[in-house]
């Protein structure tokens, strides 16, 4: 062999130019999605925040989406790579629709579809950096499951992606129960909603909900919550500790 | 049929608009050992005739579980029909893998007859030479499907392929509208005497003869020798006609034996229907 191989084998070592063609690290991202199954279906609440860092930079970002007749979708996480997971999808739904049968892609397809996807992306070292939340309803099935960006995915009642995980669920494991009905699946949501728009600093007070039933999707308008600063430990935070903030 | 200057190849056309090549190979699914399927609301039941070359040697396999969920029964180059549910058991396993559910069998049989037409239309090509009867379950109910060398599929609530099929066709005709409503011991019952019908008078016992099930919370799966055998006992089905009325199936709508079923039979005798 000559000169010019080994000079670029050197340089494939060093791994510059590979690493341009596959995912770092995140740029635009999406903080926590929170979903709950409830009497009719499944209920999904995110926030439309995009975050540039620990910049607020966008502030109308559509992270909950539908997938076909029976599903939506919720992602955390690099928004880019989310918009290509949907092009993914449409895909996906349009191959389902031109089969033209009585058949069609229900949520637990479509969410083992996303988590041999995210997994197999994850082997090659160049992961879709997103955790996913995917519930539906078909045929009087509720299903919501979860995929984070290395394929660890799970169903259960109520998912969080994010800060979610930490400030949503316990709230969800005292008060989620069987057979909610609309308004108090939303009112649960907004709570958990609440809560990580005081403690999560990405979060932005402009959110959606969507919620998806036998009947259909439907995503809400984006309105804001009612916070309350005027609780006594916010008064005065440094009460306890002279010369902390 | 004879032989023309039109039939080399699969890819000529005759002038009739003919590719005799294909019409050939379905000529090979006729001359194989007849199998046949019937499906109810529930369950689907394949049936298929084993003849064994010599008393030394084992029968053909001709009935392929392909997943829990579907079965298929094959005529005619049973090696084509081997490497075909090959196939389908890559579909149906690779589906699984990716959507954690099952291949509907609408599809699967659609990817199959895909792949036979493809043998239609290549040059360095040829047809497979087998017939398939594929049953299997999904969301929508039960299906029976009939995949021919052609790459036409279509559904049936009964068939039968392979040799004198006709004569199980014909007991199929008689009985299949109360099909859609029967229990799976009756739908067995009736796979079973539709096979006799194929053997010409020769005895039916379950050394000559496969049977396969499928239906809600029952996995696809071979009925085993001692069953089939006491199934045939039990309907008595060795040497007798098959009675007109079942006095213990109150589930058959059709019981006595009705005009225009019979009518068809005569017209029929000497041609062998096209399966186009």
């Amino acid at each position: 062999m000559n000169l010019a191989d080994s000079t670029q084998a050197m340089n494939n070592l060093l791994g510059s130019e590979a690493d341009s063609q596959r995912t770092l690290y995140p740029y635009v991202t999406g903080t926590s999605v929170v979903g709950i199954k409830y009497k009719d279906g499944i209920l999904l609440a995110a926030d439309m925040g995009g975050s540039y860092g620990s910049t607020l930079r966008y502030k109308t970002v559509e992270r909950l989406k539908p997938v076909g007749k029976h599903s939506i979708i919720g992602a955390s996480g690099e928004i880019s790579d989310f918009q290509e997971i949907m092009r993914y999808l449409d895909e996906l739904i349009l191959y389902d629709n031109m089969w033209d049968d009585g058949n069609s892609l229900g949520p637990k397809e479509v969410h083992n579809y996303l988590t041999r996807m995210m997994y197999n992306r994850r082997n090659k070292f160049n992961p879709l950096w997103n955790s996913l939340v995917l519930g539906g309803v078909k045929n009087g099935q509720k299903y919501l499951g979860t995929v984070s960006m290395i394929g660890v995915h799970y169903e259960d009642n109520h998912v969080a992606t994010g800060f979610g995980n930490h400030l949503a669920r316990p709230i969800l494991r005292d008060e989620w129960h069987e057979n909610l009905t609309f308004e108090e699946g939303v009112k649960l949501l907004e709570k958990c909603m609440r809560v990580l728009l005081y403690r999560d600093r990405s979060a932005v007070n402009k959110l959606q909900i969507a919620k998806i039933t036998e009947a259909g999707v439907t995503i809400s308008q984006p309105y804001a919550l009612k916070t309350s600063w005027d609780l006594s430990a916010f008064k005065n935070p440094t009460a306890g500790a002279e010369g902390s903030w | 049929m004879f032989r023309n200057q039109y039939d080399t190849d699969v890819t000529t056309w005759s002038p009739a608009g003919r590719l005799f090549q294909v019409e050939y190979a379905m000529e090979a699914v006729k001359q194989g050992s007849a199998a046949i399927g019937l499906r109810s609301k529930t369950h689907v039941v394949l049936a298929s005739v084993n003849k064994a070359s010599s008393e030394l040697s084992s029968h053909q396999k001709k009935i392929f579980k392909v997943d829990d969920h579907i079965g298929v029964a094959i005529a005619g180059l049973t090696a084509d029909g081997r490497v075909l549910s090959r196939y389908l058991r890559n579909e149906c396993i690779n589906y699984s893998y990716t959507y954690e559910s099952l291949l509907p069998v609408g599809r699967l049989v659609v990817q199959l007859a895909d792949k036979a037409q493809v043998c239609t239309q290549r040059s360095w090509k040829r047809p497979y030479g087998v017939g398939l009867l594929v049953g299997g379950l999904d969301e929508s109910g039960a299906h029976l499907f009939y995949n021919c060398p052609s790459g036409n599929y279509f559904e049936y609530q009964a068939f039968a392929i392979g040799s004198r099929s006709q004569a199980a066709k014909t007991y199929l005709e008689r009985k299949f509208e109360g099909f859609m409503d029967s229990s799976r011991e009756t739908l067995i019952k009736d796979a079973l005497f539709a096979l006799r019908e194929t053997l010409q008078g020769e005895k039916l016992t379950s050394s000559i003869c496969t049977i396969a099930v499928v239906g809600v919370g029952e996995a696809f799966h071979i009925l085993d020798q001692e069953t089939v055998q006491a199934l045939i006992n039990e309907f008595e089905i060795v040497g007798e006609e098959p009675p007109a009325d079942e006095a213990a199936a109150p589930d058959q709508s059709t019981g006595a034996e009705p005009g225009p079923a019979d009518q068809g039979t005569p017209a029929d005798q000497g041609v062998t229907p096209m399966d186009i």
